[in-house]
C-alpha cells in the first residue's frame, strides 16, 4: 500500500504534525490476550462484593436491581443491532428505525402522552433537558420550581447547568405524608414560573398525585413536568399525562439494565402534542418509500444540532440506542399482562416489608410519612445511620441509602428498595437483622 | 426525499412479496393471552391494589402493550435485525464516526457479573475493583493525551463538550472574567455550537482557509480579550491536521482563552501525538470513537474529558482518588462544575474501553492510528480524478470528496451516490458534512479493514462514477436492494407519524 502512495515509511502521512510526533509509543499496560484480559478484569470483579450474590441488597434511589430475561442480552449482542451507527441512512437502518419508533409507543404508552423521543442519557439530563424545554417554551419566565423529592442526583445537575443560563430554581419541601407540600408549592408558583416539577414515587418511595402539581401550575402559566426514576411503577400508577402533565421525563434502567454501576442507563421524555418541536433528541417517524412501502426514517431533524448548530434544542447527538432496544425488548417480553403483574409483585413485597417492620417494632407509632408507596419505603432508625447501616453492611445486608448527606433533617432516615429480585426471606433477614440491632427501626 | 426520477419496482417479481415487509409492529403482532416471561409468586399476602394505592393513584390496565409469546419476542427482533446493514458486515465509512470493529471480549468484560451487577451507591469498600477501574481508565487516557487529569463522567461526546466548555468558564469565572464568545471553525460539527450555547457563551464563526486549516491572521483578529475559548476539531472535519497547532494555541493562550480540542478525531493519532503537548486545555474523547465502544445504533456512547492543570479544580464530581485505605470518590472539590449526570459514568462503556486499550498496548495504539492514516489516504489516492477533492492538504484519517464532476455534468448527487453505494454492499460514507463542502462525501475506512475490502470499495466508487455518466436514472433511483427503497424523509416531516396507537385512537 506504501508502494502504490510513493512513499517509503508510513511516517510521511504524518509529517504535518512535525516534531508533535512521539518518539516512543505511550507507556500502557498490555497489549494483553483474552486470557489476560479475563485474568485481570477477574481480579478487578474479585475486589467488588456485589448485591445478589455477596450481599443481599435494599439498595434503590434511582437504580434498581430487577431480574432481566435471558433473551433480552441475547438479542442486544446481534452484530447487527450492535454495531450499526445512528440510523440517518434509513434503506440500510430499517431494523434500528422500528425498534427506536416501538421504544417511542411504548414511552407514550406508559407515560399517557403523545409523543417520546428516541431516549436520552439518563434521568438526570433527562430531567435537566425537560427543564431547558419548558424555558424556551416559556421564553420570558425566568424561575424553575421543584420538588425537594426529586432525586438529588437529577437537582444537582440541573443547577450544573442552570448556573450558566440565568435560570434562578426555588425548590420546595415536603409535608407530613411525605409528598411535596401542596401549600408551599402553591406558595412558590407565580407568573414567573417556567414549570413544576415534581417526581412520583419520589426520592423517599411516596407516591406523589401528579394532578396536585399540575393543577398548581396551569393555574400559573406554568408548564407541569413528571419525573420519573422507577420507570416501572408506571405500570400501576396513574399516568403523566392522565395527571395532566405537559412533559414526562425518567430513568427507564428498570427496563432490563443491569445496575452496572450507574450507567449507561436509559433517560426517557414523552411530551404533549403541541411541543413536539421543542424536543431535544431524535425522533423515529413512519414514512413510505420509494415503492409506497411503510418504512421509518428519523425525523423533525431541523430542531437539532447538526442542522440548526448553536441554535437547536439540545446539544445532543446521540441516544441510548442499544438500552433503548433492551428496553424496547423488555417491555415486549413482558407485555402487557407481565408488566402490570411484575409491578405488583414489587409494591406487595415492599408493603408487606412495611407492614413487617411496624409490627417488629410495636404497631401504632406515629409515621411522619404516611403515603402509600410503590417498591421503595423511607424507615427511620434509633440509632445513627451511618453506624446501622455498616453494622448491616457486616451483617451481609445493604440495607438502603442514608438520606442525612442530601437532607439533612432526615439524618436518622434511609431508604430501601424491594424488587422482585428480593425474595421475601431477604426481607426477614433484613428485620431480623433490624431488630436484633435495635429493637426500633420503624417504617415511618 | 422522494423525487421525480424513481423507477418502477424491479423486485424480481418470482421472490414473493413477504418477510421484509410484512414484519409488522410488535403492537400488530399482539395475541391476546400472550406473555414472554415467567414472573415469581409475591411471596407475601397480597393487600388489594386500591387499599395500597387509594385516592386515584391507581391506573388502569395500559392500553395498547402487546402481547407476545417469548419465540414471537425473538422472532420479531432477529428479523428487523436483518433489515440492518451493520459493521459485522462489511464496510463502514462513515467520516468522523470512526466504525471501528468491537472486539467482542469487551462485550464479556463488561458483563462479568461481578461488574455489571454492582449498584452506584454502594459503599466505597464493597466496589475497590470499580474505582480501580475507574483509576486504570483514566491514567491511560492521562497517558494518551499528556493531560493532567480524566473526568469519565460525561455520556457522550456531547456531553463532555458541554463539561469541558464550562470548566473552561468556571476557571475564568474565578479569575473575575466574564468572557462572552467561543470561537469555532466553519468546519466544526454541530455539537460544538451546541455545547458552547448551552454553557452560556455566544458563537463566533471562524471561515476555514483555502487549505481548509485556520487562518491564523482572522484567529489573530477575532481572538480578543472577550473570547473565552477555541474550540477546534484536531484533525478537523476535512481531516486535515491544523499544522499550525501549537502557534494557534500561543495566540489564545496570549489572549487568556482556552484551546478546546474536539477529540472526535482522536484515532488519527491515538498513541502517537499527544494533545498536551500541542498546547491543548481540554479535550473531550469518543470512547465509541477511538476506543471502539460499539455504536450500539446511535449509542450509548462515552465522552471522558481530559484537562490541563489549570482545570483540574474545575472537573465534575466525584473524581476517583486513592487513599491510605484504598480508592474513594471525591465530592470535597468547592471549585467544580458540579455534577453532570447522575451516578458515576458511563460505567459498561469504559469496561469496554479499557479493555480495548490493554488489548492493543502503547506500540498497538500508535499502529492504530498509523493503518487508520494508510487505509484513507489509500481510499484518496484510488479515488482522487474519479471524484472532487476540494481540498489538497493532506488526508490525516478520512478524507472529503464531493459529489461537483457528477453533479454538473450529470445531475447526480452525493445522495443518489450515497443510495447507489447501498446496491454495492456498503454503507455510504458521512453525506453533506463538513458544511464548508457542497455535497461532500466524508470516507473514513478506520484501521480494521484490509486492502480487499478497500479496492472493492475503490471500484464499487468508480463503478457508480461510471454509472453516473452513462445511465444517470439508474443512480438516481438506487437502491434497488436493500429492505426498502428510497424512504421519503419530507413527507414524515411534514406529516409526523411518531409513534403507532391503539384502534380508535
Amino acid at each position: 500500500m506504501l508502494e502504490s502512495l510513493g512513499i517509503d515509511s508510513v511516517d510521511r502521512l504524518f509529517d504535518s504534525l512535525g516534531d508533535l510526533v512521539l518518539d516512543a509509543p505511550v507507556d500502557l499496560p498490555g497489549p494483553l490476550s483474552d486470557d489476560e484480559l479475563r485474568e485481570y478484569f477477574g481480579r478487578l470483579e474479585g475486589m467488588n462484593r456485589v448485591p445478589g450474590r455477596d450481599l443481599a441488597s435494599f439498595l434503590g434511589a434511582g437504580a434498581y436491581r430487577h431480574a432481566t430475561p435471558a433473551v433480552v442480552d441475547h438479542l442486544l449482542l446481534r452484530g447487527e443491532f450492535l454495531t450499526v451507527y445512528t440510523p440517518y441512512q434509513p434503506e440500510f437502518s430499517q431494523g434500528t428505525l422500528q425498534a427506536i419508533f416501538e421504544f417511542q409507543t411504548f414511552i407514550c404508552l406508559l407515560t399517557g402522552l403523545d409523543v417520546a423521543n428516541a431516549s436520552l442519557y439518563e434521568g438526570a439530563t433527562a430531567f435537566t433537558e425537560a427543564v431547558l424545554m419548558a424555558d424556551r417554551i416559556q421564553k420570558k419566565r425566568r424561575r424553575v420550581v421543584v420538588s425537594r423529592g426529586i432525586h438529588p442526583h437529577y437537582r444537582a445537575t440541573l443547577r450544573s447547568y442552570a448556573r450558566n443560563l440565568d435560570l434562578e430554581i426555588v425548590e420546595v419541601g415536603w409535608d407530613a405524608s411525605g409528598r411535596t407540600d401542596p401549600a408551599a408549592l402553591e406558595a412558590a408558583v407565580d407568573a414567573e414560573t417556567i414549570c413544576v416539577a415534581v417526581q412520583s414515587p419520589n426520592y423517599f418511595g411516596v407516591v406523589e398525585p401528579w394532578a396536585t402539581a399540575s393543577g398548581i401550575a396551569h393555574r400559573a402559566g406554568a408548564l407541569s413536568i413528571a419525573v420519573v426514576a422507577e420507570a416501572l411503577s408506571m405500570a400501576l400508577l396513574e399516568s403523566p399525562g392522565a395527571g395532566g402533565c405537559d412533559i414526562a421525563v425518567g430513568e427507564a434502567q428498570s427496563f432490563g439494565l443491569p445496575l452496572s454501576f450507574g450507567g449507561p442507563y436509559l433517560g426517557f421524555m414523552a411530551v404533549r402534542e403541541e411541543h413536539k418541536r421543542a424536543m431535544p433528541g431524535r425522533l423515529a417517524g413512519e414514512t413510505v418509500d420509494a415503492d409506497g412501502e411503510r418504512a421509518w426514517v428519523l425525523t423533525l431533524a431541523t430542531r437539532e444540532q447538526h442542522i440548526r448548530r448553536e441554535k437547536a434544542t439540545s446539544n445532543i447527538c446521540t441516544n441510548q440506542a442499544l438500552c433503548a432496544l433492551a428496553a424496547t425488548i423488555y417491555l415486549a417480553l413482558h407485555g402487557k399482562v407481565g408488566l402490570r403483574r411484575l409491578a405488583e409483585i414489587n409494591l406487595q413485597r415492599a408493603a408487606a416489608l412495611k407492614r413487617r417492620l411496624a409490627a417488629e417494632a410495636g404497631a401504632g407509632a406515629a409515621a411522619a410519612f404516611s403515603g402509600p408507596i410503590f417498591n421503595e419505603l423511607t424507615v427511620r432508625a434509633d440509632e445513627p445511620v451511618p453506624e446501622l447501616l455498616a453494622g448491616l453492611q457486616a451483617d451481609g445486608i445493604l440495607a438502603g441509602v442514608a438520606l442525612g448527606e442530601d437532607y439533612p433533617e432526615l439524618a436518622d432516615c434511609f431508604v430501601l428498595a424491594v424488587t422482585e429480585a428480593n425474595p421475601p426471606a431477604d426481607a426477614e433477614r433484613l428485620v431480623r437483622a433490624l431488630a436484633a440491632r435495635t429493637g426500633a427501626a420503624q417504617a415511618v | 426525499m422522494s423525487d421525480e426520477t424513481d423507477r418502477p419496482a424491479e423486485r424480481d417479481p418470482r421472490i414473493p412479496h413477504v418477510a421484509w415487509q410484512n414484519e409488522g409492529l410488535l403492537f400488530e403482532r399482539s395475541s391476546p393471552g400472550r406473555i414472554g416471561v415467567t414472573l415469581p409468586a409475591s411471596g407475601v399476602d397480597e393487600t388489594p391494589l386500591d387499599e395500597l394505592l387509594p385516592d386515584g393513584l391507581l391506573r388502569a390496565e395500559v392500553e395498547g402493550l402487546p402481547e407476545l409469546s417469548e419465540v414471537d419476542v425473538v422472532r420479531h427482533f432477529t428479523r428487523i435485525s436483518r433489515k440492518n446493514y451493520a459493521l459485522d458486515l462489511g464496510l463502514y465509512p462513515l467520516g468522523s464516526c470512526t466504525m471501528k470493529y468491537n472486539p467482542r471480549i469487551n462485550e464479556d468484560m463488561a458483563r462479568l457479573p461481578g461488574l455489571a451487577g454492582s449498584h452506584p451507591l454502594q459503599p466505597e469498600s464493597t466496589v475497590q475493583g470499580n474505582l480501580a477501574l475507574f483509576w486504570a481508565l483514566e491514567r491511560a487516557l492521562i497517558a494518551l493525551t499528556g493531560l493532567e487529569r480524566v473526568s469519565l463522567h460525561p455520556a457522550a461526546g456531547a456531553h463532555g463538550e458541554f463539561a469541558g466548555i464550562v470548566m473552561a468558564r468556571a476557571a475564568l469565572g474565578r479569575r473575575g472574567e466574564g468572557r462572552k464568545y467561543v470561537l469555532i471553525p466553519d468546519s466544526a460539527h454541530g455539537t460544538n455550537p451546541a455545547s458552547a450555547r448551552f454553557a452560556g457563551f455566544e458563537v463566533k464563526e471562524l471561515l476555514s482557509n483555502a487549505q481548509g486549516t485556520l487562518d491564523l491572521a482572522d484567529l489573530e483578529r477575532e481572538m480578543t480579550g472577550d473570547v473565552a475559548a477555541l474550540m477546534l476539531t484536531v484533525p478537523n472535519t476535512l481531516g486535515v491536521f491544523e499544522n499550525h497547532i501549537r502557534e494557534i494555541a500561543d495566540i489564545v493562550h496570549g489572549k487568556g482563552g482556552f484551546l478546546y480540542c474536539d477529540g472526535a478525531n482522536f484515532n488519527a493519532f491515538v498513541g502517537k501525538a499527544r494533545p498536551g503537548d500541542m498546547g491543548v486545555d481540554v479535550l473531550h474523547m469518543n470512547l465509541h470513537k477511538t476506543f471502539t465502544t460499539p455504536h450500539g445504533g446511535g449509542g450509548p456512547g462515552a465522552g471522558p474529558v481530559g484537562v490541563a492543570s489549570e482545570l483540574v479544580p474545575f472537573l465534575p464530581v466525584p473524581t476517583v482518588e486513592r487513599g491510605e485505605s484504598g480508592f474513594y470518590l471525591d465530592f470535597d472539590r468547592p471549585h467544580s462544575i458540579g455534577r453532570i449526570r447522575s451516578f458515576h459514568a458511563q460505567f459498561g462503556m469504559l469496561i469496554r474501553a479499557l479493555a480495548y486499550i490493554m488489548s492493543m498496548g502503547g506500540e498497538g495504539l500508535r499502529q492504530v492510528a498509523e493503518n487508520a492514516v494508510l487505509n484513507a489516504n489509500y481510499v484518496r489516492k484510488g479515488l482522487e480524478g474519479t471524484y472532487h477533492l476540494p481540498y489538497s492538504s493532506p488526508s490525516m484519517h478520512e478524507v472529503v470528496f464531493s459529489d461537483k464532476i457528477q453533479h454538473e455534468a450529470h445531475h447526480v448527487t452525493t445522495l443518489d451516490i450515497a443510495k447507489r453505494l447501498m446496491d454495492y454492499g456498503f454503507h455510504p460514507p458521512t453525506i453533506y458534512f463538513p458544511l464548508i463542502v457542497s455535497g461532500a462525501l466524508m470516507i473514513e475506512p478506520t484501521e480494521t479493514v484490509g486492502r480487499q475490502e478497500l479496492d472493492h470499495f475503490i471500484e464499487a466508487m468508480k463503478e457508480i462514477a461510471r454509472e453516473a455518466a452513462e445511465d444517470p436514472d439508474l443512480v438516481r433511483g438506487a437502491p434497488y436492494t436493500t429492505p426498502v427503497r428510497r424512504c421519503d424523509e419530507a413527507r414524515a416531516a411534514r406529516h409526523p407519524i411518531l409513534r403507532w396507537k391503539p384502534d380508535g385512537e
